[in-house]
């Protein structure tokens, strides 16, 4: 299968901040994000004829997105997936320019959800809400950290993993977040204690927070955002960055099912949809941007993916072969930091595009050295029960 | 001080309304379409199975076995606080559904729930409602 270049991504931009102090808002780190992402592209507002908001532009942010940006697009997308938001937005980017029904679009995201004091992960649930599955969920008590939970204990009922495999996953990532300032100083903002690398020790011994997830296995909660600018191939060219191609895409959604199998995400439909369009395989990516909320996402996510087979993800990651400095070894997991030590306002997606291009770019503070390839899977919503996942392959020339 | 409270479900929420009807006889129901014999669960007016669906609420056993769960530590939530370290866990019914609840009825949380683990009802008595927890047998 031949692989097709229409759309590429040309700007980036990360908020630098994490912790704004409720100095701004999140369209305001959404419009300077934008900016700042243009800017990188060498373009401006008026070239921007596509929008998409995963909804922290406001209710029906579709209406007044463009307004608050100055900007006249005639195509308009709103998919709220969660976290997995963007992945999708890349996906529809890419399809509105082959189609061509836009050259210029753009995607931004802003959050202020740690000013904001937002207890994301062990806030629990309300009462019954008038949508039928949570009015069912609701009395349980079930915190986010243990909707993720009951996927690792499952994931270690049936196939014998560890903890001291799944905190692979937080100690690669901490590793990159070390080589990141960035990160060294959202972690400072952020209060956590004793800011180092971290041991396969040091996450075990770390507190539960909701069994069998340990403190050092969840996410930060933190402010931020930023943009991505994905343009034509045409105008991709011409423009400031060389350009990183989105080569393929997939999406998809899963639920509870009774008989179900919880260790098994959404990412086994969206992935061979994404590698197939491409025309790659998982063994030829140098980084994979993997949606990290918690230890056992990344580890459900990299067996779904095709990494490894369902149930040897936990002996497939140890050894440090997520690491950014064992190339040939496995993909580089998330060397930004990820969210458990770098950035998660609440729905990460973005970051993913965002890291996955500077390594294309070989902008990287951990960069891996030749990068060509590169995964970004979103997954949006809840591991354990209904969530949405984006997968999306890019490449350079 | 008010007590904290668990979250109630709405009893008016269209798609559940009869479940949580039901709970006041303390019967814990299902729909199974009789056209293709598809179970729904949760809830809903609609067959998943097929486009002709007729859906019959049925009564289930209230037996089942925990799918999996997990003990949590940490929660703000007012009420949930107060009752940790507490199970929530997804309880496979012997009938097929898989409903989300509590596991209650242990001395220790953390030692004492195993994943394939035979559990039972164990209603919660409200006022308008009643909410099923399980417990060993």
């Amino acid at each position: 299968m031949s692989q097709t270049r229409e759309a590429a991504i040309v700007g980036i931009h990360e908020y630098p901040s994490r912790d704004v102090e409720g100095t701004v808002s999140p369209m305001q780190i959404k419009a300077a994000s934008a900016a700042k992402a243009l800017a990188d592209a060498g373009l401006n507002w008026s070239d921007v004829d596509a929008i998409y908001d995963a909804g922290d532009g406001g209710g029906m942010s579709g209406l007044t997105i463009a307004e608050y940006f100055g900007l006249k697009p005639s195509v308009i997308d709103t998919t709220g997936v969660g976290g997995s938001s963007f992945e999708f937005h890349a996906a529809h980017a890419k399809r509105a320019i082959a189609a061509g029904k836009a050259k210029v679009a753009l995607l931004t995201y802003g959050s202020t959800a740690h000013s904001n004091a937002r207890a994301i992960g062990v806030g629990g649930r309300g009462g019954g809400g008038m949508h039928p599955a949570d009015n069912m969920d609701a009395f349980a008590g079930m915190t986010l950290i243990a909707n993720y939970a009951m996927v690792a204990q499952r994931h270690m009922h049936d196939y014998g993993t560890t903890s001291e495999q799944l905190a692979e996953i937080s100690t690669a990532t901490r590793c990159h977040a070390m080589r990141n300032p960035e990160a060294v100083k959202a972690m400072e903002d952020l209060e956590f204690l004793d800011i180092r690398e971290t041991t396969i020790e040091d996450v075990v011994n770390s507190r539960m927070i909701a069994d069998p997830l340990h403190l050092l296995e969840c996410c930060m909660i933190s402010d931020g955002g930023g943009a991505v600018v994905i343009a034509s191939p045409e105008i991709a060219r011409n423009c400031a960055k060389n350009p990183v191609w989105i080569l393929g895409t997939g999406e998809a959604t899963k639920y509870p099912e009774n008989g179900g199998d919880i260790t098994v995400s959404a990412a086994v439909q969206s992935g061979p949809q994404a590698f197939g369009e491409a025309g790659v395989t998982p063994a030829e990516m140098d980084i994979a941007m993997i949606y990290d909320s918690f230890s056992i996402t990344v580890l459900t996510i990299l067996e779904d993916l095709g990494f490894c087979k369902k149930g040897e993800g936990g002996a497939w990651v140890q050894g440090g072969r997520l690491r950014f400095d064992r190339p040939g070894d496995g993909p580089a997991l998330n060397t930004d930091g990820g969210g458990l030590s770098s950035n998660h306002p609440g729905m990460r997606g973005i970051f993913l595009l965002i890291e996955a291009t500077r390594q294309l770019r070989g902008e990287s503070c951990s960069q891996v050295d030749g990068a060509k390839l590169a995964v970004a899977h979103g997954n949006g919503g809840m591991l354990g029960s209904r969530h949405a996942a984006g997968t999306v392959i890019l490449g350079r020339d | 001080m008010n007590e904290a409270k668990r979250p109630l479900p709405n009893a008016a929420e269209f798609d559940t309304r009869q479940f949580w009807s039901h709970t006041r006889n303390k019967k814990l129901t299902y729909q199974q379409c009789k056209n293709c014999n598809t179970i729904v669960f949760y809830p809903r007016a609609h067959c998943t199975g097929c486009t002709n669906g007729d859906l019959e609420w049925k009564t289930a056993s209230g037996k089942g076995k925990v799918y999996t769960y997990s003990v949590v530590r940490q929660s703000y939530h007012p009420f949930f606080r107060t009752k940790i370290p507490y199970a929530v866990a997804w309880i496979d019914l012997d009938e097929g559904p898989r409903i989300l609840s509590n596991v209650v009825g242990v001395d220790d949380p953390l030692t004492d729930i195993k994943i394939g683990m035979p559990v039972t009802v164990e209603w919660e008595e409200h006022e308008e409602l009643n909410i099923p927890l399980f417990k060993p047998v």
